[in-house]
């Protein structure tokens, strides 16, 4: 096809989602943030939902999320989250809530908030991007940091001695009567993109049907962070985040189908 | 009814949309008597027990954010569980009440009433430079007309008040009157509120971050500006200060054991008047400055080892001498021990 044709709108194939702005992205080149941004931005306007969206960001490298999504939003404190959209969501039943959340973010200083939300089922959406550090601060350990990986903050490796190991709040929050829908997800190929698309759909339809939480993990790289390209970070990725974070459903209709103790040893 | 109650009772009256909250001696009576009355089923408010103080606060955040009436209550070490959810409240510009029956400190302390937790709810008591509006009730009366009023403040200013009461007060039991029962509904500019953006405007943000510290000083002047004509709704009550030769400055519950000893002092010929500030922020010192101007002296009477007396001295200026008498941790003073040490401060030197 010629250039002239390919560009008729009637050869559209693909088009960027409306509901994001025209701001500049603020993250790194090759950053998962990006890509999941657009998904969800993409499942909302599909859905039709914008004006009964409200989206909470959290601290760390999408504290300026409400730069990029054209939706209403409220910013929270350091782990906040959940409690925040809580508050919406019990004063505006019938709107559509969602939280942003990274893995010192959810995982570390808002454990309590994630935890009980999940617990007393709040009809919320919570979209968790694990890419195992702090990467808004520099690259220091996190609550998700895999064992012997290197941060700023373990610079000879996570030794799980002193350090504490991993945390796998997914498999956690799956074993609470409060949620819904739990999966684990990826978005560094096509493959992931549509899988981890289709899953976010699920999640909000299952807030519009109000059936209780629905909890996505998308592991991610962290290429600044882990000292690598981004082709090389998506490798590591495969190779080391996978068997310990192994992706699919882990809960599904509110009935766990998975083996939860998956990857550890 | 208790203060406690007083409190919970005026909220579902005033038509509060949600409460968020933590138990905590002494003020647990607000969430248990909340709870116990069903006000879903009454006005269709919302009653949750969090799982902290700080997920309570956060929860009010939210909500706040959206234009609903919402409110938090709780006890000191609870309420420095807030403070950070209270300055980032503050730095969002988000109406909300927060209720403050102080106990003794520092630390877990006791549970008995205090009036420590003064510089931190009038400075601001979280990080950043700001202030809640503060009101100080002194009777269980006031205890439920501050629900609303507070209301009012934070909706004019778009700010956090705090309701500054003590064990004391939201223990004691008094008669009275309650408010008629208003309706649900919210009142004021919504243009701000994040309830999904709609095709007639902008997407709305609520936070209180400016990554650019010239955004960030504009934010700030704006903030002190908003803090300085809150001057306009200063409250405060006089008591014999007519005549007055000698003043005291006291507020809550230490307030009223003040209003005893004036009443002493007097039957004794001694010309003592009290001024009781009922708003902390802004604090009164106008009128504390006009009295220094009339009276010889001031003693400053808290149940703490000397907070409110340092705005005393500011208002002051100087002019005259400023005492303090305070009892900290936990013990109350009776008019005796104020009628002392009125005799061995304030009047010793005359």
């Amino acid at each position: 096809m010629e250039i002239n044709e390919i560009i008729k709108p009637e050869n559209l194939v693909f088009k960027r989602t409306a509901l994001m702005t025209d701001n500049h992205l603020s993250y790194c080149p090759g950053c998962g943030h990006g890509t999941v941004h657009h998904l969800v931005m993409e499942v909302i306007e599909e859905m039709g939902l914008q004006e009964e969206t409200i989206g909470v960001a959290p601290v760390g490298c999408s504290v300026l999320a409400y730069d990029f999504m054209d939706i209403d939003m409220t910013q929270a404190a350091h782990g906040r989250a959940p409690a925040v959209a809580t508050g919406i969501k019990r004063t505006w039943p019938d709107k559509i809530v969602f939280t942003y959340q990274g893995d010192g973010d959810l995982a570390a200083i808002g454990t309590a908030e994630t935890i009980h939300a999940c617990n007393r089922g709040e009809n919320i959406v919570i979209i968790f991007v694990n890419n195992g550090i702090y990467g808004m601060t520099g690259g220091q350990m996190a609550p998700t940091t895999l064992e012997g990986m290197k941060s700023s903050t373990s610079p000879y490796g996570r030794d799980v001695k002193t350090m504490g190991y991993p945390i796998k709040m997914t498999e956690l929050v799956a074993q609470l009567p409060g949620t819904h829908f739990v999966t684990r997800q990826a978005v560094h190929k096509p493959g992931n993109v549509r899988k981890t698309k289709k899953a976010i759909r699920k999640a909000f339809e299952i807030q519009q049907e109000k059936k209780g939480l629905a909890f996505i993990e998308v592991v991610s790289n962290c290429n600044s962070g882990w000292r690598m390209t981004p082709n090389d970070s998506n490798v590591w990725m495969e190779e080391n985040m996978f068997p310990f974070f192994p992706l699919g459903d882990i809960k599904v209709d509110g009935k766990i189908v998975k083996d939860l103790l998956e990857g550890l040893k | 009814m208790k203060g406690n109650e007083a409190i919970a009772e005026a909220a579902i009256r005033a038509g509060v949309d949600a409460y968020f909250g933590y138990p905590i001696t002494p003020q647990s009576e607000v969430l248990e008597y909340l709870t116990m009355e069903r006000p879903e089923e009454r006005t269709g408010m919302v009653v949750l027990q969090a799982e902290s103080e700080i997920a309570a606060i956060n929860m009010v955040y939210g909500a706040a954010g959206t234009g609903k009436k919402v409110m938090t209550s709780s006890s000191s070490p609870g309420i420095s569980l807030k403070m950070e959810g209270i300055s980032y409240i503050a730095g969002a510009e988000l109406p909300c009440l927060i209720v403050n029956v102080v106990r003794g400190g520092p630390g877990l302390g006791t549970i008995q009433p205090s009036q420590a937790d003064y510089y931190q709810a009038t400075k601001g008591g979280g990080h950043g430079d700001y202030n809640m509006i503060v009101l100080a009730p002194a009777s269980v009366q006031e205890m439920a007309d501050f629900v609303d009023l507070g209301f009012e403040l934070a909706f004019k200013y778009r700010n956090p008040t705090m309701i500054l009461s003590d064990g004391l007060i939201g223990q004691m039991m008094e008669k009275v009157e309650l408010p008629d029962q208003k309706e649900r509904v919210t009142e004021f500019d919504q243009s701000w509120v994040t309830t999904g953006k709609t095709k007639d405007r902008e997407r709305n943000i609520i936070t209180s971050l400016n990554l650019d510290s010239e955004l960030q000083y504009e934010h700030n002047l704006k903030l002190q500006a908003k803090y300085k004509a809150m001057m306009d709704d200063v409250m405060y009550e006089t008591f014999d200060t007519d005549d007055a030769e000698f003043l005291l400055v006291a507020y809550g519950s230490s307030a009223r054991i003040c209003q005893k000893a004036v009443d002493v002092a007097r039957s004794r010929g001694k010309k003592l008047g009290l001024l009781r500030p009922q708003t902390l922020f802004p604090f009164p010192e106008e009128a504390i400055a006009k009295l220094a101007k009339q009276v010889k002296g001031i003693l400053a009477v808290e149940l703490s080892a000397g907070q409110m007396v340092d705005d005393v001295r500011l208002a002051v200026n100087g002019r005259i001498p400023v005492h303090h008498f305070g009892t900290p941790g936990g013990k109350i003073h009776s008019p005796d021990d104020v009628l002392k040490a009125i005799d061995e401060k304030l009047l010793g030197g005359f």
